[in-house]
């Protein structure tokens, strides 16, 4: 496991920011990063790290922002079968399970 | 995730121990949990790095596997050596190599690893060996290899091999029992090293190695 984000999630959090921190919890098929894979996300959308390889952080960094605000976890599907995951382009054939968790 | 959740990962992993970080995906509660205290299931998740969902009665938890990097430590700047490196760093570890002769730890011939000239016995404690380190003594020779591998079966390191024929591995366990190991413990030394795949040469020798090695690390003993 990358232990870089999570170092990068201390030092965001002990600057103050907003952060939240995704996790791969599941995958079937070819899913582009392995479970245990991370993304860290601040208040202003910068980000650290990977779940995708590209295809769908952009979603999980919106669905970060709105984690931060409530400070309820949330878990995200990604997949063929689903819609939104064509308009964020996981067209690789994989499904992923993702845990948006906010840091407090 | 809390900030003391995070500190124990971070913490855990400057310490080199292992970690498990246990989700409860509907209420979002985490515990970390030791290697110490793993029961079955989780050991198995630790030793093939191994994160993912566990179903229960009461719903979903996601395990969070915080292992440390994998390092190998090598007693011997020696020709095997140099085969293994490739090998063992193309598989994510750090490697280390340990040997006191100069003429043998030579920048030249070990370019791209930490090589330190020095006895084993100096160097080893304040290196620490712990269960996400494998060890490989190949000098063959007992003044630099035995104080060495003393060390390694007081360790928890997970792999312990040493190079050298039926003849030598016979008297080296010979002179370890006399310094008060039992066969129990002289057991974990792999030796004759590497799995029998009739390995011709150095290269092939050290893909025995590397074979042996991850089957420890993978399936333990």
């Amino acid at each position: 496991m990358d232990h870089s984000v999570l170092e990068t999630a201390s030092s965001w959090l002990a600057e103050k920011r907003l952060v939240a921190l995704a996790t791969v919890i599941e995958t079937w098929g070819s899913a582009p990063q392995p479970v245990g894979s991370q993304l860290v996300i601040d208040g202003d959308g910068n980000f650290m790290g990977s779940v995708s390889g590209g295809c769908v952080e952009g979603a999980v960094i919106t669905d970060a922002l709105d984690v931060m605000k409530t400070g309820e976890p949330k878990i995200l599907d990604f997949g063929v079968a689903d819609e939104t995951a064509w308009k964020v382009g996981l067209a690789c054939g994989g499904k992923i399970r993702i845990y948006v968790e906010p840091l407090l | 995730m809390k900030a003391e959740v995070l500190n124990a990962i971070l913490g855990a992993r400057k310490n080199r121990r292992s970690v498990a970080v246990v989700t409860e995906l509907n209420s979002g509660v985490q515990r970390v949990v030791s290697r110490a205290d793993a029961d079955e299931a989780l050991e198995k998740r630790f030793r093939f790095d191994q994160s993912g969902i566990e179903k229960s009665e009461t719903g979903e938890s996601f395990v969070a596997i915080h292992n440390p990097p994998l390092r190998l430590v090598i007693i011997g700047a020696v020709h095997i050596a140099q085969s293994i490196i490739p090998m063992a760093q193309a598989a994510n570890y750090d490697v280390t190599v340990i040997d006191p002769r100069g003429a043998f730890a030579t920048g030249a011939r070990f370019p791209v690893v930490s090589l330190i000239e020095d006895w084993p016995q100096d160097v080893l404690p304040k290196l620490g060996l712990d269960a996400r380190t494998g060890f490989v003594a190949l000098t063959h020779d007992p003044k630099i290899d035995d104080p060495a591998l003393d060390l390694a079966l007081r360790s928890d390191v997970f792999y312990i091999g040493a190079l050298g024929s039926k003849k030598t591995q016979s008297s080296r366990m010979e002179r370890l029992k006399a310094s008060g190991f039992d066969d129990a413990k002289l057991a974990r030394i792999h030796g004759p090293i590497g799995l029998k795949i009739g390995a011709v040469g150095a290269p092939e020798i050290a893909l025995s190695i590397m074979a042996e090695m991850t089957q420890s690390l993978r399936l333990g003993g």
